[in-house]
């Protein structure tokens, strides 16, 4: 039998690696997106691993609502994406830095 | 049932037009989408009405306890919309002028509206999730929408990651309370969280995330990096939008969350919100000195007034949350005149974006270089300008509260912020023009922005008018 514990940790590690994933990658902006998605799955074991361990149903209630969300938000995210590469030919991230100061 | 849906009359009747604002701009052939822009405006009107009209005395909950209206909900949406009906009437000029107008930009303006009314009125933990996300979606689409510039879709893309960023923490310390609470309504978490069933320091923890996302949306320090370069880089329109209305709704979610939601910690979060004020303040007022470009300047400008705000609620007390909303209104009329005069001195191709475009305005229009002289002042806290009585009222409620080393904080703070917001009046009247061409703009845009001006000096002379409307807000 899973544990409450167990569960909740490996949501937690996969939160810690996608907000690493968003902080140390250098490289590739379509990497952040994905990033993006993984905490928000993460999130949403949480949220189940609760839902069935407490027998509320609320929790799954908010999972549905976070895919929607999701789905919109990967949507934006990949037509601001295709804006920036019509634009600037790379979706490199060190080639976001036109504005300092 | 019934009940449930008076009570939301507003968001629908918002929700509603704004389809028929979509729908006509589909049909549209007008270049200069007069419709849609009245449309727009009339929508807004209407909702401030409705929103006024069903004020109720004491607060009223809606769909299982998901919606609340009360005091604070019903004022907050009422200036959320007359702040946005004159960012838009500003927008209007802006876009007409740089030949980018677009019908989308004020439907999706009016989502944005939506998503801010339901953060203000919000009593669950999933219902402020999404009005926040129906917000800043809109930003997002909002700021990339001056497809070609370059400095925008970057801007847009760095707001994008960080404002998801942003989300997930929040989800995940929501997820947290709610697994400690077995609850996501907000009366519901306070009662499970002030009985001591629960482990301390397991419902800190969420609350850290929780005060992060929400951080985050305000852009306070040191989660403000997505503040600058959005400012800059987005269209100067957009800009305006994004630095006024929004920052009352991301006031209600932090009142929603840490008031109404989380008021036993209330210890645990004043030393949090302390540590976020003073980096804040420190921050904002500090590199704003170094600024060139007056978008970032104002940037700046934002963060330091934020860590204001955190003051506010630190007291801890309802006058000085109060004090908060106060200041918050304040600094939205303040910004939204700051950004309306960078509106006003721009040409076609041409952003007067430079602190060195505001040279010698005294020469070129001694009226708006007044204005303009007005709205510093009061961003700096000079009496008798409204601003000086927002930073006045947190400051009094934040020394009755005990915490006077944090005040003396903020004065000094303060007062380096003062430099930068005097040397535009400096550059305005002793320094030379650099070129003498006219401020040309429409006759509304004079007028609404002179009256933004006067309406500072006038609100500084009789603060208590808004003062009671607050108190009577968070009070009732």
């Amino acid at each position: 039998m899973i544990t409450l514990p167990e569960v909740l940790s490996l949501a937690a590690l996969l939160f810690c690696i996608s907000v690493a994933g968003i902080f140390l990658n250098r490289k590739n902006v379509l990497i952040l997106l994905m990033c993006v998605e993984l905490m928000l799955l993460s999130v949403n074991m949480n949220f189940i691993a609760f839902s069935h361990f407490l027998g509320d149903i609320h929790g799954q209630v908010f999972v549905f609502f976070i895919l929607t969300v999701a789905a919109a938000e990967s949507a934006i995210g990949l037509a601001i994406l295709v804006v920036l590469f019509r634009k600037k030919n790379t979706i490199n991230i060190d080639d976001l830095g036109s504005m300092k100061g | 049932m019934n009940a449930d849906l008076i009570l939301v009359l507003p968001e629908i009747t918002l929700f509603t037009l704004a389809c028929v604002v979509l729908l006509v701009e589909a049909y549209s052939k007008d270049p200069l989408h007069l419709l849609t822009y009245w449309i727009t405006q009339v929508t807004l009107l209407i909702t401030i009405v409705l929103v006024l009209k069903a004020c109720p005395e004491d607060p009223m909950f809606a769909f299982n306890n998901g919606f609340i209206s009360d005091g604070m909900s019903s004022i907050l949406k009422a200036f959320i919309c007359g702040i946005t009906f004159i960012v838009f009437l500003y927008s209007y000029e802006y876009l007409k002028e740089h030949q980018s107008l677009k019908g989308e930009y004020f439907v999706l303006g009016l989502f944005a509206v939506l998503g801010m009314m339901i953060m203000a009125s919000a009593y669950s933990l999933l219902s402020i999730y999404l009005g926040l996300e129906l917000l800043s979606l809109s930003l997002y689409a909002m700021v990339a929408m001056q497809r070609n510039s370059e400095t925008a879709s970057e801007a847009a893309m760095k707001y994008f990651i960080l404002g998801a960023l942003a989300s997930g923490m929040l989800l995940y310390g929501i997820s947290m309370i709610y697994g400690l609470t077995g609850h996501l309504e907000l009366g519901k978490i306070a009662e499970a969280v002030s009985d001591d069933s629960i482990n301390h320091s397991y419902l800190v923890f969420g609350m850290i995330f929780l005060i992060i996302g929400t951080a985050f949306k305000l852009g306070a320090a040191p989660f403000h990096m997505w503040v600058p370069d959005v400012y800059q880089g987005a269209p100067t329109s957009v800009t305006l939008f994004i630095s006024t209305a929004p920052k009352l709704a991301a006031f209600a979610m932090a009142m929603r969350l840490l008031v109404d939601g989380l008021f036993p910690l209330v210890a645990d979060w004043q030393s949090i919100l302390m540590v976020l004020a003073v980096l804040s303040m420190g921050v904002g007022n500090i590199i704003a000195i170094a600024q060139t470009n007056i978008k970032r300047m104002l940037a700046y400008s934002t963060i330091a007034h934020v860590g204001f705000l955190f003051l506010g609620l630190i007291a801890g007390t309802a006058t000085g949350f109060s004090g908060s909303m106060f200041y918050i209104i304040s600094y939205a009329l303040m910004s939204m005149g700051a950004f309306g005069m960078i509106i006003l001195l721009g040409r076609n191709g041409f952003e007067a974006e430079m602190l060195n475009d505001f040279k010698g305005l005294s020469e070129r229009s001694p009226w708006f270089a007044f204005i303009m002289l007005c709205l510093m002042f009061s961003m700096a806290g000079v009496p008798p300008f409204l601003g000086f009585w927002s930073k006045w009222f947190v400051l009094k409620e934040l020394v009755t509260s005990g915490f006077v080393s944090l005040a003396a904080i903020a004065v000094v703070f303060s007062i380096i912020g003062a430099y930068f917001y005097l040397r535009i009046v400096k550059l305005m009247y002793f320094d030379k023009a650099e070129s003498m061409t006219a401020v040309k703009a429409s006759k509304q845009m004079r007028m609404v922005l002179s009256v933004n001006g006067l309406l500072i000096l006038l609100l500084g002379l009789a603060p208590n008018a808004l003062m009671s409307i607050c108190l009577s807000a968070i009070a009732g």
